[in-house]
């Protein structure tokens, strides 16, 4: 299991490239030593379990924490992001777990909050809303959600809805790369398979896709390429060609330290529980 | 676009009147609508050209203070100093014209910096603490208070400005800020004209443009809002600046109507400000509520303060009425929120 820098293709310039990535808050180190690359038209999926540095890879990527080691390449060149906005001028948006909506806020005033378009001369310059409340409309049912009113407040909406939403919302906004973070952590069996459908969708459209997740079920069916995150560290770097699911579900559950875990169980415990669990293991 | 301009057939037909009732103020108005016709129908003076001017007055510089205070608790913040922010711009102005002899225009623009400065100064330590503006803006408040008390007394050796009537141009500003125009025989004051124009401003502001979509949002949800790439240090520093600035405005109303100004001017009407836009529809947790109907709510507020005077009550029954009135807007400002987060 190396940590192979991932050689970008012939011939294209990955939109996003890490190499040797790091970030340290004081003395602890969040994330080290994390490569890999964000093409058009893929599905860079980043798993790890909780506390393996998810949050702060998107943050790095997102511009909310500047990396402290290693290079940032955007479009081959590198960057330091120290804002959000630097990264979303450079067409980097990011879909948070909490969404980054206002839940009081009408779904057309969410849709371009940050964004908004105004029409008028500087003293009067004012919110063109009937452009936003029309075009949030048509954008919306695009992505095959048909609201109702844009005007009621988006925390009226369904889980699924509102993360429909957030990404139709960076997906107009001319985002180039898409940073889901952990879209289908809570919703349901149904509702994940919208999401995926629309993950599926925006690589259609040729956007780089970051999807960070921590199951390999929902990673597998749309990723290009799959980089997983332990404690701080990657574990590794791969296309899809190199890794089977079976592959990705053992590394992500950290397949040695299972074994031995019922190996443990066998001894203490007889064989029942731990033959269950050899049985799970790919 | 068409289609989608085209009102969608599953919205039910919404009576205007139930549009009304969902505006945050629509509260706040049927409570002054009640005010009025009970002061009204009970005093004889109340409902006088010359009644209505003096309750108006004293509802205008209130609201100044509310409307401000309102964007600011839209935006998540409270601002304890504001009210002795008013004494204080008006005691800097007293202080330089009548002591010092600077002209009176430069005195009113000294203040309106100090004024910012001291806004600007309340937002950055907020922002960059992180500590709640509550405590923040209660330590500047203590400091204006001790300045406005104890600087007043070292500089000009008494506790209230004298002379502002002899100081050179004095009518000029005066005429701005202190002048009033006789309607029906009752007069009404520069300051309610002010109160108006502020009121417009900040709904407009509020409802209709960019900045006002940054209030709503980091009054509601601040990460979100600087997630998707909403300035929110320069907004909340703003509506800090825009409350220092009203107090400046208010300050500037005070002295210029009444041609003097006490050291303790304002202290004690922080609380007054904050249950005006409470009972105006503003959530004390932010992100949602109205600037018509903090004015809505000082209106309530001047009512009553006269109202009590000529109805020949106890004058301290006003504090009693505004804790009623207080609890009773978060409880109802509490129903109405929870119904705008949970589905229909």
């Amino acid at each position: 299991m190396t940590e192979q820098a991932a050689a970008p293709r012939k011939g294209t310039t990955p939109l996003i490239e890490v190499r040797e990535i790091g970030k340290r808050y004081g003395n602890i180190i969040a994330l080290r030593d994390v490569s890999t690359t964000v093409l058009a038209g893929q599905v860079t999926c980043v798993l790890g379990d909780n506390g393996a540095g998810k949050s702060t890879f998107i943050k790095i990527l997102a511009g909310a924490h500047p990396h402290t080691e290693g290079a940032l390449l955007v479009d081959g060149t590198e960057r330091h992001l120290s804002s959000p906005r630097e990264a979303l001028e450079l067409g980097i948006a990011t879909v948070y777990q909490d969404l980054a909506v206002v839940p009081l806020m009408p779904v057309w005033r969410n849709f371009f909050l940050g964004s908004e378009v105004t029409t008028g001369p500087p003293p009067v310059r004012r919110l063109d809303r009937a452009f936003m409340r029309s075009t949030t409309k048509t954008e919306l049912a695009q992505m095959g959600i048909d609201l109702r009113d844009v005007d009621q407040p988006i925390g009226t909406l369904s889980g699924g809805e509102r993360q429909c939403v957030a990404i139709a919302r960076a997906v107009y906004f001319g985002a180039r790369v898409l940073i889901l973070d952990e879209p289908t952590a809570a919703l349901g069996v149904k509702q994940s398979g919208v999401v995926l459908r629309y993950v599926a969708k925006a690589r259609e459209r040729g956007l780089g896709v970051v999807f960070i997740t921590h199951n390999p079920h929902h990673a597998y069916p749309v990723g290009d390429r799959f980089m997983l995150l332990r404690r701080g560290r990657s574990m590794g770097d791969f296309p899809k060609s190199e890794l089977s699911l079976a592959d990705l579900t053992s590394m992500m559950a950290g397949g040695t330290e299972l074994e031995s875990l019922a190996h443990e169980l066998e001894e203490t415990m007889g064989g029942d529980i731990a033959a269950e669990m050899k049985a799970e293991l790919p | 676009m068409t289609s989608a301009t085209v009102a969608d057939e599953r919205v039910g037909r919404t009576s205007t009147l139930t549009r009304i009732m969902k505006r945050p103020e629509s509260g706040a108005l049927a409570a002054a609508i009640v005010i009025f016709v009970f002061f009204a129908a009970t005093t004889a003076a109340f409902a006088t050209p010359s009644g209505a001017s003096t309750w108006l007055r004293g509802a205008s510089t209130i609201g100044i203070m509310a409307v401000a205070v309102a964007l600011l608790m839209i935006g998540g913040e409270f601002d304890l100093s504001a009210g002795a922010m008013t004494g204080f711009t008006g005691l800097v102005v007293g202080v330089l014209t009548t002591q010092y002899g600077l002209n009176i225009w430069v005195a009113i623009l000294v203040s309106l910096a100090l004024a910012l400065v001291v806004g600007a100064l309340n937002g950055i330590l907020v922002m960059r603490t992180g500590l709640p503006s509550f405590i923040v803006t209660l330590g500047t408040f203590f400091v204006l208070q001790g300045i406005d008390l104890a600087g007043t007394k070292a500089l000009i050796g008494q506790v209230a400005i004298q002379g502002m009537t002899i100081v050179p141009f004095y009518d000029q500003p005066a005429k701005i800020f202190g002048s009033s125009v006789s309607v029906n025989g009752g007069a009404v004051y520069a300051s309610v004209f002010w109160w108006i124009g502020v009121t417009a401003v900040a709904t407009w502001v509020l409802m209709r443009t960019k900045v006002g979509n940054w209030i709503f949002a980091v009054g509601g949800a601040q990460t979100s809002a600087r997630q998707v790439g909403v300035p929110v240090f320069r907004t909340k520093v703003g509506l800090f600046m825009t409350t220092a600035g009203a107090g400046w405005l208010v300050g500037m109303l005070l002295l210029f109507t009444t041609s003097t100004v006490q050291s303790n001017t304002g202290v004690g009407q922080e609380f007054i400000y904050i249950i005006c836009a409470v009972v105006g529809g503003c959530l004390l947790t932010g992100g949602y509520g109205s600037a018509v109907g903090a004015a809505l709510g000082a209106l309530i507020y001047g009512m009553v303060n006269q109202g009590i005077v000529y109805s020949g009550w106890d004058n301290n029954w006003l504090r009693a009425f505004l804790g009623v009135m207080l609890l009773g807007a978060v409880l109802l400002n509490e129903w109405v929120r929870k119904r705008a987060e949970t589905a229909r």
